[in-house]
């Protein structure tokens, strides 16, 4: 049977895989029983598996977080939602101070099996703190692990192996593109292992390097420009932290290029800490200098100047003819 | 006792002995033995050697920061003496005579303050979380772990600790909120010592008293005499009663003082007179509880005597067992992050370890 899916869809029916066979894992957060959550990653979660496992509860990031980090020290793997990772904020000291550091603080005493899902990115015409990239901000911290997926495939085999991970992960959703496309999905549990990049594309000439909802827009670029015949080699991260460096690296010393793309601010952002990378392993390797093209260093625009801020496929197209040149 | 009689808004104090250990309320004397009763009063002792041999090495150089609990002895004991043997604790950072008395070793506590890790890490079956340096965070953990016990159908009850200081704190609004919305078995303890490190409790809030705080989210909530181990004891109990009954959490404000500086880097003298604390002195809890025991003929003072000497004993050859051999093992600071080290921390790893080893 055909089980084609969005980003959206593979999220729920990864739940809905997981929680069937593992009934440790609860589902809770804002508005995710009833109402399915505001962007129906949870659907129909709570009519199968009941209001003891999939639950409402009062609007408190950080209690939502901390408590998840009792829940996951006494036995169960809860998976919480933040309704956007905008939202997070309140949650952060939580995060940081607790979800981060069981393990390493009780000496493996204690450890959280626990997912925070949120929805990240611009580019929906939303309200103030719902478009911003915050995956960099959580990737300096030891002891997390942060997760993007760009497809359906991909986020619904790395969404179950974040559940199945005996570390917290956050798993950071692209909801520009949660309903941009449809692939066909095994129906059943499957798992893309976190920690690994993936090339979705071999080429010669070019690295690029993204993820998230800026990888479909890559792809527009490198469409705006296939006739200028360069071969490009498309990565894309799918784990932000711990970054896959040997992909990255074999790729860079196969095309002697980089090109970074990203939504979040450009300074210190995890590009930053990708041409580190290269620099450091394949610095002779480099015909041209490591690129990033990303968002401004500026506060996310309200909807009248998104369009200026998230990198388009002309400028993507651009940075990679510049890079060709140099 | 019942709690509903010490309704918070009414601003009632629980009492069972007075300062002078005088029975104020006969029939609220617990049924405990002898054996119970010394076995309190010798966990009393022992916290407050722990505590002084503490601050002598700290004055010595031998030890780092540590927070005293001198004072606070019933306010910890009692209430961790109500707890059964499945029943977890979430800890502050300043409840040693309550991690004592649920089992964790002192070695692990010296081992804490002196730096290293390990003393977090308690003997299997000790249902006891590392100390929460974040103030109020760990109250959230403990309505989580309560609320799992109610998905999984278990009926263990959960302790936490915070301080007058930590209720200011948007945590413990949420952790309150969330425990009585899920109606998780938890007991919530504020030690109000009455400083929050130099602040009074006087501007931490305006309310009449910290229990009241319980009123607003549908719950009890309780002001006990927290230098009355036996006020603590009770209250304690019958909050566990309540939450492993099914009927929800409960706030208790134990009424009490520090008798010390907040941590070794602080002088108390600095932020209130001295009188303040002589009065305090006299309703030290400690000799409370010994002038109750002489009363009734139940302390023998050459037992205490030896107690004194053997406790005095015990907590220095338990210093000096870590003193110089406690060091952190290079490898430990690596390899608690995740599982399985990522590529990057065993590249670090190695690389330190490459340095240390002279190579180049």
């Amino acid at each position: 049977m055909s089980n084609t899916l969005n980003i959206i869809q593979a999220i729920n029916q990864a739940m809905m895989n997981e929680m069937k066979t593992d009934n440790t894992i609860v589902v809770y957060g804002e508005d995710v029983g009833i109402e399915g959550g505001v962007f129906r990653a949870t659907i129909d979660l709570q009519k199968t598996y009941g209001k003891e496992r999939v639950f409402d509860t009062p609007l408190a990031e950080s209690a939502i977080i901390g408590t998840a980090v009792g829940m996951a020290i006494n036995g169960l793997k809860p998976i919480v939602e933040m309704q956007f990772s905008g939202f997070s904020y309140p949650g952060f000291n939580q995060i940081i101070t607790h979800v981060a550091r069981m393990r390493n603080r009780s000496r493996g005493q204690y450890t959280l099996p626990m997912v925070i899902r949120a929805p990240y990115g611009g580019g929906i015409r939303a309200l103030e703190h719902h478009s911003e990239s915050t995956e960099a901000l959580y990737s300096q911290i030891p002891g997390l692990k942060v997760v993007i997926p760009s497809s359906p495939y991909d986020a619904k085999g790395l969404l179950i192996a974040a559940i199945r991970d005996p570390d917290p992960v956050l798993f950071w959703e692209p909801k520009r593109i949660y309903r941009a496309f449809k692939q066909e999905v095994p129906e059943e549990a499957y798992e893309i292992p976190i920690g690994k990049a993936k090339v979705m594309k071999k080429g010669t000439d070019v690295t690029i390097v993204s993820w998230g909802a800026m990888i479909p827009d890559v792809q527009k670029a490198m469409g705006l420009i296939e006739n200028e015949e360069i071969s490009i080699e498309l990565i894309d991260l799918r784990t932000i932290s711990p970054i896959d460096r040997e992909t990255i690296v074999e790729s860079v010393q196969k095309t002697g290029r980089i090109l970074v793309v990203h939504e979040a601010p450009k300074t210190l952002g995890v590009g930053a800490e990708i041409i580190s990378i290269v620099n450091e392993k394949a610095f002779l390797y480099l015909e041209a200098p490591p690129t990033r093209l990303t968002g401004f260093d500026t506060t996310f625009p309200l909807p009248r100047g998104e369009k200026h801020y998230i990198p388009s496929p002309e400028r993507i197209a651009k940075s990679i003819l510049d890079l060709v040149k140099y | 006792m019942d709690l509903k009689n010490y309704n918070p808004l009414d601003n009632k104090v629980y009492q069972v002995l007075n300062p002078k250990g005088e029975v104020m309320l006969k029939d609220d004397i617990p049924s405990l033995d002898e054996e119970q009763l010394l076995y309190l009063y010798k966990m009393m002792l022992y916290t407050r050697t722990i505590d002084d041999k503490a601050l002598s090495y700290q004055r010595q150089g031998r030890m780092l920061t540590y927070a005293p609990n001198t004072g606070q002895e019933a306010a910890q004991i009692g209430s961790a003496f109500a707890m059964e043997k499945n029943d977890w604790l979430v800890p502050a950072f300043r409840e040693l005579g309550a991690w004592l008395v649920r089992g964790v070793p002192l070695k692990n506590i010296y081992l804490y303050w002196y730096g290293n890790e390990w003393g977090s890490h308690h003997p299997e079956g000790v249902k006891v979380l590392p100390i929460s340096v974040p103030i109020a965070s760990q109250m959230q953990h403990a309505t989580g772990i309560g609320m799992a016990n109610n998905i999984k159908g278990e009926d263990s009850v959960v302790v936490t600790y915070v301080g007058d200081g930590g209720t200011s704190h948007g945590d413990f609004h949420e952790a309150l909120n969330f425990a009585q919305v899920f109606n998780a078995p938890v007991v919530f303890i504020i030690q109000n010592n009455q400083y929050a490190i130099s602040t009074s409790r006087k501007i931490q809030t305006m309310s009449e008293n910290l229990a009241l705080k319980a009123v607003a989210y549908g719950m009890t909530g309780i002001v006990v005499d927290g230098n009355d181990i036996f006020a603590m004891y009770n209250a304690t109990k019958k909050a566990i009663e309540k939450a492993r009954s099914g009927n929800g959490p409960t706030l208790i404000e134990a009424y009490t003082y520090r008798l010390g500086a907040h941590t070794t880097s602080d002088d108390p003298t600095k932020y209130r007179n001295n009188e303040e604390v002589e009065e305090w002195r006299v309703k030290d809890p400690v000799i409370r509880f010994r002038n109750y025991l002489l009363d009734n003929n139940i302390l023998d003072t050459d037992w205490e005597e030896k107690t004194k000497s053997e406790l005095e004993k015990e907590v220095m050859e338990t210093f000096e067992s870590i003193e110089d051999k406690s060091d952190t093992e290079i490898e430990d600071i690596f390899k608690y992050h995740y599982e399985e080290m990522t590529p990057q921390l065993k590249e670090q790893y190695e690389e330190y370890l490459a340095f240390l080893q002279g190579g180049n």
